[in-house]
């Protein structure tokens, strides 16, 4: 009997921080090409849900696995340290504080790991960068340092970095919460973008427009748990739980 | 104030100020490298050697700088370590320094933000990549100046090994002190000679810093 296994399968995950219970036996699975957004109030174990699934914040207990191959599987350390470096050139994650190396020019960051990872010659991965550059609309930036960019800009290299992994996977953990709100579009059209280009990706999010427009599922966590789960039009406009509809309540009015 | 006696005097003392930038240039460079390993330790995954690094820094501070170079240049031929004064001068004083230099490097390398080993090893960098290619660069450009106020203090610590008369200038003072009387002039002329050393190397170090830091 063949079994099929999700593309990206969390089992059981939990994770605690000392005597803090943050993750309590959460499943989700996403498909290829899904795009599925989670969201909830702060501290509810977003963050640490979305790095658990790259092993940034290893599990307590539970599995996650990633196009059938095991992330977080038991190893001596040299050999788990090989394999998970090898999963997480797989794995594009973007940061709300976009973590740009401050050190290297826009091309450099974006060059950096193919270089050094995919043993890639410096003129391909000079052609990478400007293909991605032109991708996320800045290749006129291409030997700027981050500092002289603006957040919106930062945010599109720091996609763009991650994309020149030929990720198989994108996280997202709220891309656009630390810009101004001016510059939020911006990096929201890239997103979409590769929506559009069929990208599998997981984003945690406080912008309920922006999820309901490019998600196909949504998942409403509050406590370490998934309270809610289900397309987008029905956790947004049809929550069955009371915890959902006062979450989302507030923030409509925060939002005004 | 006996000018004439200066002016007779000051060759000597040049000569002695030679043999104080000799003995600090050595000593930072000693220094740089136990401070280097020493925060390496210090950073280390492996307890057994955290515990190195931070017995060999609480020793060097925890105890003063002459007890070190006495303890080396008096007590360690009676367990077979045979120094002259100047070596032992450059190897207490680098391994008293180098102790500091290891927490102002492990301070730098620690200030650098952790979302950027986050970013690095999300892409895939290994704990080394990471360590040399994102972190290293930004924590070379914070340590300048800490490293600079070492070696300020270390410049200064080389008085200390006129203790075990290494003939550099405080030593060179003292000892023209005790043929001409005249303990002020040949102070004031050891002092100004530190602070031209020290001035210049300050300069040097925020050129340094100017140069290397992030635009
Ligand atoms: N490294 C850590 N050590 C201890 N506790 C942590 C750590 N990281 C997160 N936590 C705790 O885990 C809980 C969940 O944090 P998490 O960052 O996953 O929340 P979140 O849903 O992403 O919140 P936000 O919307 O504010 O980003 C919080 O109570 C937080 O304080
Ligand atoms: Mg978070």
């Amino acid at each position: 009997m063949t079994h099929h296994r999700p593309f990206v399968d969390i089992r059981h995950a939990q994770k605690c921080f000392g005597e803090l219970e943050v993750l309590k036996d959460i499943s989700l699975q996403v498909e290829q090409q899904q795009i599925v957004a989670i969201i909830g109030p702060s501290g509810s174990g977003k963050s640490t849900l979305l790095r658990a699934i790259n092993d940034l914040d290893p599990l307590t207990s539970g599995e996650v696995w990633l196009d059938g191959v095991q992330v977080n599987k038991l190893l001596p350390h040299a050999q788990y340290e090989k394999h998970i470096n090898q999963v997480r050139q797989q794995i594009g994650m973007v940061f709300q504080h976009f973590n740009l190396f401050p050190h290297l020019t826009v091309r450099e960051n974006i060059t950096l790991a193919p270089k050094l990872l995919k043993g890639v010659s410096d003129d391909e991965a000079n052609a990478l960068a400007e293909q991605q550059l032109e991708h996320v609309g800045l290749i006129d930036r291409i030997d700027y340092h981050p500092s002289q960019l603006s957040g919106g800009q930062k945010q599109r290299v720091a996609i763009a970095r991650a994309l020149a992994m030929k990720p198989k996977l994108m996280l997202f953990d709220e891309a656009t919460s630390a810009l101004d709100p001016e510059l939020v579009e911006e990096v929201n059209q890239v997103m979409k973008m590769l929506a559009e280009e069929a990208m599998t990706m997981i984003i945690v999010t406080h912008e309920m427009g922006f999820a309901e427009s490019v998600c196909d599922r949504v998942l409403f966590m509050d406590g370490g748990v998934v309270v809610e789960e289900g397309a987008p039009e029905v956790v947004f406009h049809n929550p069955t739980q009371d915890r959902t509809k006062n979450f989302l309540r507030k923030h409509l009015e925060g939002a005004k | 104030m006996d000018i004439d006696l200066i002016l007779r005097v000051y060759p000597h003392f040049l000569k002695a100020a030679v043999l104080t930038i000799e003995l600090s240039v050595l000593t930072a460079i000693l220094g740089l490298i136990c401070g280097s390993l020493g925060a390496a330790a210090r950073l280390s995954r492996l307890k057994a050697i955290r515990f190195i690094g931070a017995a060999y820094v609480s020793l060097f501070r925890g105890t003063p700088a002459l007890i070190q170079l006495f303890l080396l240049y008096f007590g360690g031929p009676q367990i077979g370590i045979q120094l002259d004064a100047f070596q032992a001068g450059v190897i207490g004083l680098g391994l008293n320094i180098g102790a500091y230099m290891t927490e102002t490097i492990r301070g730098a390398i620690i200030s650098v933000h952790k979302g950027q080993t986050e970013a690095a090893r999300t892409l895939g960098m290994s704990r080394w990549q990471a360590t040399r290619y994102v972190i290293l660069p930004q924590a070379f450009r914070l340590m300048v100046r800490p490293l600079g106020v070492n070696i300020n203090a270390l410049i200064k610590g080389t008085a200390l090994v006129a203790a075990i008369s290494v003939v550099e200038l405080t030593y060179t003072a003292q000892r023209y002190i005790g043929s001409t009387y005249k303990p002020f002039e040949m102070f004031i002329l050891a002092g100004v000679l530190y602070m031209i050393i020290i001035y210049a190397t300050g300069r040097g170090i925020s050129w340094l810093d100017k140069k290397v830091r992030i635009q």
